[in-house]
């Protein structure tokens, strides 16, 4: 079992918001990175169960970004894995992103391909359908549940108003969210083991981009809170209709 | 030209998410003077009207049920061959969990650029770019799309649909069978029958562990019942197994934008923040005056959720009698 996990980073939650050169791009400035906590928690650590219950198999972590990836792949290979490779490109575009990993993994016949279901700074689930596409494989959406066996896999996966249970051959792409597997933390071993894992960087390959972010702008916060006094509940109803006309 | 929207039947009606995905649609293809062309896989006997109403110049409707909805390659097979067969530059799709599968896919398959989860109509005049939400919802990226065709997907109860038009008669479309091959199997399918559609609803009650049990969310069902509302919750909510993971919104679950969302013993935490700070309006129940949630709020109440939903469902359903 050849399993191909695909990781990117994301900025920690309570990392500050701002952006730099007139609003066209993100200021990094003091912004703490983690792995994506869908690439990490639900898909590497599935990926890990995975070969650990079939006792053989390998897992290959993959990004596509700049050398700062580095320490997000160093992280994740405290968790597990066996190798990573790392795509030397900025990751501005879904499309671009999908031919680097699709091209890569034509190339090394891998059973599986995990994504996270979403990175939660930009919220696309766009990489792992579009390199489905490439690879001309089935994609497993949104699973919450993988169980596999030697020729064939059973997932469980969110849908519009409920779920559903699918089954699939081998190969194909799936993309992990949560109740996939338990967040693992990081053991001694882990951590020391991470730093001698191979990490190969290769080139980009020539691929178009075909969308860019032209420029950024905060959300507005709320004004203020129209606070209600707890004896008068009915008066939230009426303000619901009258001033808010929401019901 | 024009522009190709995928509309889905829920519950023997159009969903609303696709009457908004037709509008949308036919807002672009006005600006940008093409038409536009929805397509509706077995609808069945289901009335397609409102595709009309809601601005479609056509309507395609495939009726094969060796169509397996489920599997998105295939999925992608058939939508790109309506839109080269409609010379469809331009794929609109809502932004749930079958446009998370397909939508990709196809833009992939159609070497179009494409921006998930959009929230305002596309600027079309010189470049062609449209914003989404991005740092869970703390702020807004402005995407250019550089190809010349486009896959697009429309955040939920991002604007009021409207359907003012006049049907149009559907017309039945053939999907060549070669397109068809499955690789996937659905064994079983489980579907909350009863409940509204939470990313759909307009209305949506919440709570979290300030609730103390599932044995206390009768009130909070009575209470969205009595406004029509969904009913939603935090995560740890979800997590100790007393609501349903399908309810659970946040950075890690749905992310929603109803018109109202009434949060009942929820602190406020930012992930929790990322997937309900889209709402239009926000009223926070918390017996603690510092909890960070009323900052993000339109409305508050400082108090014990124990006494004062249950006000609020009298009040509610006085004020539901005096409207009728
Ligand atoms: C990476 C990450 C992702 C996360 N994703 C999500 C997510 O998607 N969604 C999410 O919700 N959380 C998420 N969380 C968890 C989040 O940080 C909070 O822990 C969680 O939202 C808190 O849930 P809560 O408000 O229900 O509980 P608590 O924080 O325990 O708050 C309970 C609230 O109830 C109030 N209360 C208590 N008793 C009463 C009463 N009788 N009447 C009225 N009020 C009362 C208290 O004052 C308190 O404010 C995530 C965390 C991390 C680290
Ligand atoms: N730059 C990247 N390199 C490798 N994998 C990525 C990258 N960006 C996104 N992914 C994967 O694709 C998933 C979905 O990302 P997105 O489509 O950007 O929401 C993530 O959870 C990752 O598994």
């Amino acid at each position: 079992m050849k399993i191909l996990v695909c990781i990117s980073k994301a900025p920690d939650t309570t990392a500050k918001i701002a952006f730099k050169d007139n609003n066209t791009s993100f200021d990094e400035n003091n912004v703490q990175y983690i792995v994506n906590p869908y690439d990490e928690w639900y898909a590497l650590v599935r990926a890990i169960e995975l070969t650990e219950q079939l006792k053989k198999g390998s897992i290959t972590l993959i990004t596509v970004g700049g050398a700062d990836m580095d320490a997000i792949i160093r992280k994740a290979f405290a968790i597990g894995a066996d190798n990573g490779v790392r795509i030397d490109a900025e990751p501005t575009d879904a499309y671009f992103v999908a031919e680097q990993i699709a091209a890569y993994a034509k190339e090394n016949a891998f059973d599986i391909i995990f994504t996270g279901k979403e990175t939660i700074n930009f919220n696309g689930s766009a990489i792992g359908g579009m390199i489905s596409e490439m690879l001309d494989m089935p994609y497993i959406s949104m699973a919450t549940k993988l169980d596999v066996n030697d020729t064939t896999a059973t997932a469980e996966c969110d849908i519009d108003g409920g779920t559903e249970v699918v089954e699939c051959s081998f190969p194909f792409v799936i993309s992990a969210n949560k109740g996939m597997a338990e967040a693992r933390i990081p053991n001694m071993r882990g951590i020391m083991a991470a730093r001698t894992k191979e990490l190969k960087v290769i080139p980009a390959i020539a691929a178009e981009k075909l969308t860019g972010v032209s420029s950024y702008a905060l959300s507005q916060g709320r004004t203020t809170c129209k606070m209600i006094d707890a004896e008068n509940a009915a008066g939230l109803i009426d303000l619901l209709h009258n001033e808010a006309k929401v019901i | 030209m024009s522009i190709l929207v995928y509309t889905e039947i829920s519950k023997g009606k159009i969903k609303k998410v696709s009457l908004e995905a037709v509008n949308y649609a036919a807002h672009i293809a006005s600006a940008t003077g093409s038409s536009t062309t929805a397509i509706i896989i077995n609808p069945g006997d289901v009335n397609l009207d409102d595709l009309g109403k809601a601005g479609a110049n056509k309507v395609l409707s495939v009726s094969n049920s060796n169509i397996n909805t489920s599997d998105s390659q295939v999925m992608a097979r058939v939508l790109n061959f309506a839109a080269e067969a409609e010379n469809a530059q331009i794929v609109i799709f809502s932004h749930d969990y079958t446009a998370k599968a397909v939508a990709p896919r196809l833009a992939a398959r159609m070497k179009a650029g494409f921006v998930p989860g959009a929230i305002d109509y596309p600027t079309t005049d010189g470049q062609f770019s449209v914003s989404k939400n991005v740092f869970s919802g703390k702020a807004t990226a402005n995407y250019q799309i550089f190809s010349s065709k486009k896959v697009i997907s429309l955040l939920p109860n991002t604007f009021q649909v409207q359907t003012s038009g006049s049907p149009v008669a559907s017309t039945s479309f053939d999907i060549p069978a070669d397109l068809l091959n499955s690789r996937i199997k659905v064994k079983e399918v489980k579907r909350e029958s009863n409940e509204l559609s939470l990313p759909e609803a307009e209305l949506v009650v919440s709570a979290g562990r300030g609730l103390k049990g599932p044995e206390n969310w009768g009130m909070i069902e009575d209470l969205a019942k009595a406004l029509g509302a969904a009913t939603a919750c935090s995560r740890p909510v979800s997590d100790l197994g007393w609501r349903p993971h399908h309810e659970h919104v946040g950075q890690t679950g749905l992310a929603i934008r109803p018109n109202l969302y009434i949060a009942v013993g929820i602190s406020g935490a930012i992930q929790h923040l990322a997937g309900v700070n889209g709402s239009k309006t926000i009223v926070v129940i918390n017996k603690d005056p510092e909890a960070p949630f009323f900052k993000s709020a339109d409305y508050g109440i400082v108090g014990d959720a124990f006494e004062i939903v249950p006000k609020l469902i009298e009040a509610v359903k006085k004020f539901k009698a005096s409207q009728n």
